[in-house]
């Protein structure tokens, strides 16, 4: 089932003007506070209504104001997760949980509350009112909730915004549990890379009421003209890697990726698991020549695909390596100077330490990670990756 | 304490339980509806009702007891209707003073009601439609709730009121011994007659001990719920 949705919508000073396709799996919508991303997903919860626009998911016409159809927001099952949870302060959990249910029509497919319950580790606090939960087990009853009423499609407005980074880092092995075993489309907005990398395989990329970019994940990411919308501090490309080896004498985990190998400090997962690296474009060099007697381990052949200069003095350049891509930050001037135009092959140098380790995805039930290696919801060790690369 | 009181006295006291208790009972739902309404009502003449809810609160005491006799004698547009339509009469009965009773209790009534809706995080609403509640669902299922403990210190305030209310009571039900003459009549009455006053001052006693207990239990019920309901 897919989430299609058309929108035209006037404020004082901000026009929003969106159309875009979500498919099965998680669609990230993503931009920048002010972007309109929160009044794209209020139009389609029926919260906000817009001057014009249209929200079909799968056969259910929920919006069409050419034909006056706008169904109210309690007859649409979308389920909402909010920022700030917006738990009911007079209901346990399990009435929370259940709340949904109670309203959902009869017959109606929904998931199982046991299993979601499991899947989300909230069993223990069932009986608990909101008032005495931490700020991430709110979040984790919340998100049940909203699954659990029997949703045609899930809304998740940065669920994680309100929550410091460990708790952040506690909640996302959940969502991609949720992600691996439910079947409901998401649409999950956020302004962090970080989170869209763990999550998304679809990317929404919006910019002052439109619609910037829109397309795989991996695909996005990459596009050096997409550059501008994601920021080139944020801006870095997806590679799926497979681990090939340990080496203990080193301390190194050896990595396969189409372009070639990686070879990046230890990372704990077992041999021949699969995952998903960023790699920030800051962190990639481009060589118009195999480099020799250089510090850095990785190099793989590349070929120029797309280049984007920006107004400052820097470009984007968009590498194709085997079947990945790469996005690597360079001067405008070095553009000139080594002659890079799309089509001309080059090699990409990627340093070992450049891959920090909240930026390696699929180490849980990830769309990249194969099922049966994930350990179950391991807590993220930080620090993990900061040892110095020989 | 039946020694204390004379039987007359204690006719008083016990009439004006009865008249605040109904006059509490039967202005409840109207009180929640007028809150709700002028809550998070829209519509065009919601400052009138506004002020017409208040109107009591302002205008003299014996001003309402006269529209009351105007309205709902049995000469009355609407104290005729009730009377040959339903049987219904409020003049010179109990009844009427428990109506007295409730028209001038009202306003603090949706005061406190008011208050705590306003006190509601809409949000919360918004996510109740989310999850499939329709509106009068998610009235009666978050809403309502929430907002019970402005619910209960209203009533336990307009109770209070109402066994004090005297103006309008004796201007539109006036001093029926048994039938209409409520605490404050009593008092009034026992003052106008020699040797009245000990009965006088015993019924003042009574009605602070009165006004104080509810006074009391109003905030000892609105903080036991408004703690069950956030859960501290």
């Amino acid at each position: 089932m897919s989430l299609d949705v058309s929108l035209r919508h006037r404020f004082e000073g901000f026009a929003l003007n969106a159309e875009f396709s979500a498919p099965d799996g998680i669609t990230a919508l993503f931009g920048r506070s002010g972007a309109g991303k929160t009044t794209v997903v209020e139009a389609i919860a029926g919260l906000l209504r817009p001057d014009e626009g249209r929200v079909e998911a799968g056969d259910t016409v929920l919006l069409d104001t050419g034909r006056g159809v706008a169904l109210p927001a309690h007859r649409r099952r979308v389920g909402y997760v909010f920022q700030e949870g917006r738990l009911f302060p007079h209901l346990t959990v399990r009435q929370n949980l259940a709340f949904g249910r109670w309203f959902a029509p009869r017959g109606a497919e929904t998931e199982d509350i046991g299993q979601i319950v499991e899947i989300l580790g909230i069993g223990h606090l069932l009986d608990r009112r909101p008032g005495r939960l931490s700020g991430g087990e709110k979040q984790r009853v919340a998100i049940g909730r909203a699954f659990l009423s029997a949703p045609r499609i899930l809304l998740m407005d940065e669920p994680l915004a309100s929550l410091d980074q460990p708790r952040k880092a506690e909640i996302l092995p959940y969502l991609q549990r949720l992600r691996a075993e439910t079947r409901i489309p998401i649409l999950y907005v956020s302004h962090s890379v970080a989170e869209i990398v763990h999550l998304a395989t679809t990317v929404v990329a919006m910019s002052r009421g439109r619609v910037a970019r829109s397309g795989p994940a991996a695909e996005v990411l990459s596009d050096p003209e997409a550059v501008p919308f994601i920021g080139i501090d944020e801006a870095g490309a997806l590679l799926s890697a497979t681990i090939l080896g340990h080496d203990a004498a080193t301390g190194l985990t050896v990595l396969s990726v189409s372009g070639g190998r990686l070879q990046l400090p230890h990372i704990d997962a077992a041999i021949g698991a699969a995952l998903s690296l960023r790699i920030h474009a800051e962190d990639v060099i481009i060589a118009t020549e195999k480099p020799t007697g250089l510090s850095a381990l990785n190099i793989l052949p590349a070929t120029v695909s797309a280049i984007h200069e920006g107004e400052g003095p820097g470009a984007a350049v968009g590498l194709q390596s085997g079947t990945d891509r790469l996005l690597a930050r360079v001067t405008r001037r070095s553009v000139r100077a080594l002659g890079l135009a799309p089509g001309k092959p080059c090699y990409a140098i990627v340093n070992s330490t450049a891959v920090a380790r909240s930026d390696i995805g699929g180490l849980e039930t990830g769309g990249w990670a194969s099922l049966d290696t994930a350990p179950a919801a391991p807590t993220r060790d930080e620090d993990g990756m900061k040892n110095p690369s020989p | 304490m039946i020694d204390w009181l004379s039987a007359e006295e204690w006719t008083a006291v016990r009439l004006s339980i009865r008249v605040a208790f109904w006059a509490t009972l039967a202005s409840l739902p109207f009180g929640v509806a007028t809150a709700l309404l002028l809550a998070r009502g829209r519509f065009w003449g919601r400052q009138i009702l506004n002020l017409l809810v208040h109107l009591p609160l302002v205008i003299p005491p014996v001003a309402t007891g006269y529209l009351l006799l105007i309205l709902f004698g049995r000469q009355g547009p609407i104290g005729g209707f009730l009377m040959d339509s339903f049987g219904i009469v409020f003049a010179f009965r109990w009844t009427g003073a428990a109506l007295a009773a409730a028209i001038m209790a009202f306003p603090l009534m949706v005061r406190a009601i008011w208050l705590a809706m306003e006190a509601v995080d809409s949000r919360l609403e918004e996510a109740a439609a989310t999850l499939g509640a329709s509106r009068t669902w998610t009235f009666l299922v978050v809403t309502l709730p929430l907002i019970l403990p402005g619910i209960v210190a209203g009533a336990i305030l307009a109770f209070a009121k109402a066994m004090g209310e005297f103006g309008a009571t004796i201007t539109f039900v006036s001093n029926i011994p048994g039938e209409t003459q409520t605490l404050p009549s009593a008092i009034y009455a026992f003052l106008q007659v020699p040797g009245g006053e000990s009965s006088a001052v015993r019924l003042v006693v009574v009605s602070i001990a009165v006004a104080m207990a509810a006074l009391l239990a109003s905030e000892f019920v609105s903080r036991r719920i408004a703690r069950w309901v956030a859960a501290r």
